[in-house]
């Protein structure tokens, strides 16, 4: 287990980057806690597996250095790391049994016969495949395949690190959570350092303790489920992150007072000298429909989700969804909305603004 | 729902019928004609039933050059399919270079039977060929048209040049299909040099390899043109394999019935062996899906 540090890193696949563009990884510094768990979040092409597989050494960077512990590991082979990463489509040896697939890695480091049948039937039992483990890998269905490239990366008790590239893709939705459970579970058992990539909100919010949100080959948030759903760093994550996502409208904001449109919406905060392109940034929790107070709003479609409804409708032109209580009853005379002004947030140039105390 | 019988439809089957009749079962039909009977020219047959399988089965001849023939095969496999694996292996995977590659390899796939052989024929020659010359000046050895052991080696080194790009180009062909992954899954966990080879490379490469095989022994197997214009079947009866020994049995010396036979059971050990590799091949892929 270990401390895993990202110093100055950036990566580019061309040999000669010349503008921001052409960097997979903008510039990165990052300490990863010993014995942490961290999902790490973004749409397709954001940077996310690049990241990974720096940090397992399948890719070495352009810049900058990595350390494990103090150890600078920026060249060491894969094999040097000592670290596990299963992958997003499974990879299993197909001529072996399924407990020679289990053993394999325990085995190339010469681990005891006795170990290795010990931790192989822990494994199988974990992953739920004991009665198939003398079957050939060849011919399994694609989630069995995906259990075995699982088992195989947690089967090193010594590992510095787990990686995890989308390994729940090709899983079925009931085995999915039954997995990540385990995951969960093998993580307050034994501790690992634990990176899980997934571009499913739901994946690593409740996998992790800490989520790291990416956005074109940046960093834009690090923090804890909650703070990512109050305080949004970047546009991005308001949008990517909550079902649905943030709303955002355009507003001049002086002081404890955003304009959007002429009208007037109070802040918790005030802001002081804010340029570029200011937008305030409001989950859909936080809008009320309402009869009488606040702004004027109309409704378009209202979508019963079950456990609350999502109010589509439309604000001065712009597009606002609104997150409304179950029995709540959403009639003709709901014709305006209210923020709660303490989760009403400032966005300059997409990046938050802390504002001081009003 | 009914179906309706419509006998009209055997008309679109015809064509087929006629054209398969006119390459492969007239052609056949009449070597089975010879093979059981005996001529004495003017167009007379008379009945010879199993007489010319009988004296063919006891004959020295067949059995030595099924003998040559199996030996040159086996040779020209257990050389072209490692080799072929091996230089495989080591074509680069992207780049430039992959393209230069392939075509280099494609080449000698490119030339004709013949074209081969006489290149290899005039290559040899120890007056004006560049490889018999040089084993001259060196002092060497070498003349393939006196010497059983020249001559062998020029035509397996011969067979080699000509066909281990086909295996290199099938065994590249899997290789390429390997996902990056498997590759990175092995560097971590911590997988020999030699252990990706068995565990991945091979068997992702078993389909193709079986192919590869198939094909290199069906004709192997066949070699006629490439023996016939190094050396002629020569020195002696040495590098006489079953299809020149056939021609000489059915056009040297015009033995028409006991080429027939001949000719029947040559084509019967070529189907049984493809038959058993193709069963192989089907059983792998049942294994597979």
């Amino acid at each position: 287990m270990a401390r895993i540090t990202l110093d100055n890193l950036a990566h580019s696949y061309k040999p000669d980057p010349k503008g921001e563009e052409d960097w997979a990884l903008k510039q990165l510094d990052h300490v990863w806690a010993d014995g942490e768990a961290y999902a790490l979040l973004g749409a397709s092409g954001c940077g996310k597996s690049t990241l990974l597989n720096i940090i397992s050494g399948l890719l070495q960077p352009s810049r900058g250095r990595i350390l494990f512990d103090d150890k600078d590991v920026t060249h060491a082979a894969t094999a040097e790391r000592n670290i596990a990463q299963v992958f997003q489509f499974p990879v299993v040896y197909d001529t072996m049994s399924v407990r020679d697939n289990l053993a394999f890695p325990l085995r190339n480091r010469g681990a005891s016969a006795g170990y290795v049948a010990e931790r192989v039937q822990t494994i199988a039992a974990m992953i739920g495949m004991e009665a198939e483990l003398d079957r050939k890998a060849r011919g399994l269905t694609a989630d069995a395949k995906q259990k075995i490239s699982l088992g195989r990366g947690m089967v090193r008790e010594d590992v510095n690190a787990l990686l995890f590239d989308e390994p729940l893709t090709v899983i079925d939705p009931h085995m999915k959570w039954e997995l990540r459970t385990q995951l969960k579970a093998l993580h307050r058992d034994f501790g690992h350092t634990m990176i899980y990539v997934t571009h499913d909100q739901t994946e690593a919010l409740t996998f992790a303790d800490k989520v790291v949100v990416m956005h074109d080959g940046r960093v834009v948030q690090i923090g804890t489920p909650e703070e990512l759903f109050e305080r949004p760093a970047h546009t991005f994550v308001g949008y990517f992150i909550g079902s649905p996502g943030m709303n955002l409208l355009p507003a001049n904001v002086t002081g404890a007072t955003a304009v959007t449109n002429g009208a007037e919406i109070a802040l918790d905060r005030a802001y002081d000298g804010l340029s570029g392109k200011v937008e305030i940034g409001v989950r859909p929790e936080f809008v009320r429909l309402s009869d009488s107070e606040g702004l004027p709003v109309r409704i378009r479609r209202v979508e019963d989700v079950g456990r609350h409804k999502i109010v589509r409708a439309e604000f001065f032109g712009h597009d606002i969804n609104i997150v409304a209580g179950e029995d709540e009853e959403i009639g003709p005379d709901k014709t305006r909305v209210t923020f709660d002004a303490a989760h009403v947030n400032v966005y300059a140039d997409d990046w938050r603004v802390e504002g001081r105390a009003a | 729902m009914e179906k309706t019988p419509n006998q009209k439809a055997w008309l679109l089957v015809l064509p087929v019928l006629v054209l398969v009749c006119f390459s492969a079962i007239i052609p056949l039909m009449t070597v089975v004609n010879y093979a059981f009977q005996d001529s004495f020219g003017n167009n007379q047959f008379f009945w010879a039933g199993l007489m010319w399988f009988e004296d063919l089965l006891a004959s020295d001849r067949m059995w030595n050059a099924l003998g040559r023939q199996v030996v040159f095969t086996g040779i020209i496999l257990a050389i072209q399919v490692p080799l072929g694996v091996f230089v495989a292996l080591h074509m680069p995977k992207k780049g430039p270079w992959v393209s230069v590659c392939l075509v280099l390899m494609a080449l000698p796939l490119l030339i004709p039977w013949n074209v081969v052989g006489t290149i290899w024929q005039i290559f040899g020659r120890v007056d004006i060929g560049l490889l018999g010359y040089t084993f001259d000046k060196l002092g060497i050895p070498y003349n393939y048209t006196q010497d059983f052991f020249s001559a062998w080696a020029t035509l397996i080194v011969m067979d080699v040049w000509h066909w281990t790009s086909l295996v290199a180009l099938l065994a590249y062909a899997g290789l390429k299909s390997i996902p990056d992954a498997y590759y990175q899954a092995a560097r971590i966990d911590q997988a020999s040099r030699w252990k990706v080879f068995r565990y991945i490379e091979l068997p992702k490469m078993a389909g193709v390899l079986t192919i590869a095989i198939l094909l290199r022994f069906m004709d192997s197997f066949k070699i006629y043109t490439e023996p016939f214009v190094v050396t002629g079947g020569g020195p002696g009866n040495a590098t006489t394999f079953l299809s020149i020994d056939l021609v000489k049995m059915a056009l040297g010396q015009f033995d028409l019935g006991p080429a027939g036979a001949f000719s029947l059971m040559y084509f019967l050990v070529i189907l049984a062996v493809s038959w058993v590799f193709y069963t192989v091949m089907v059983n792998l892929e049942k294994r597979e899906s």
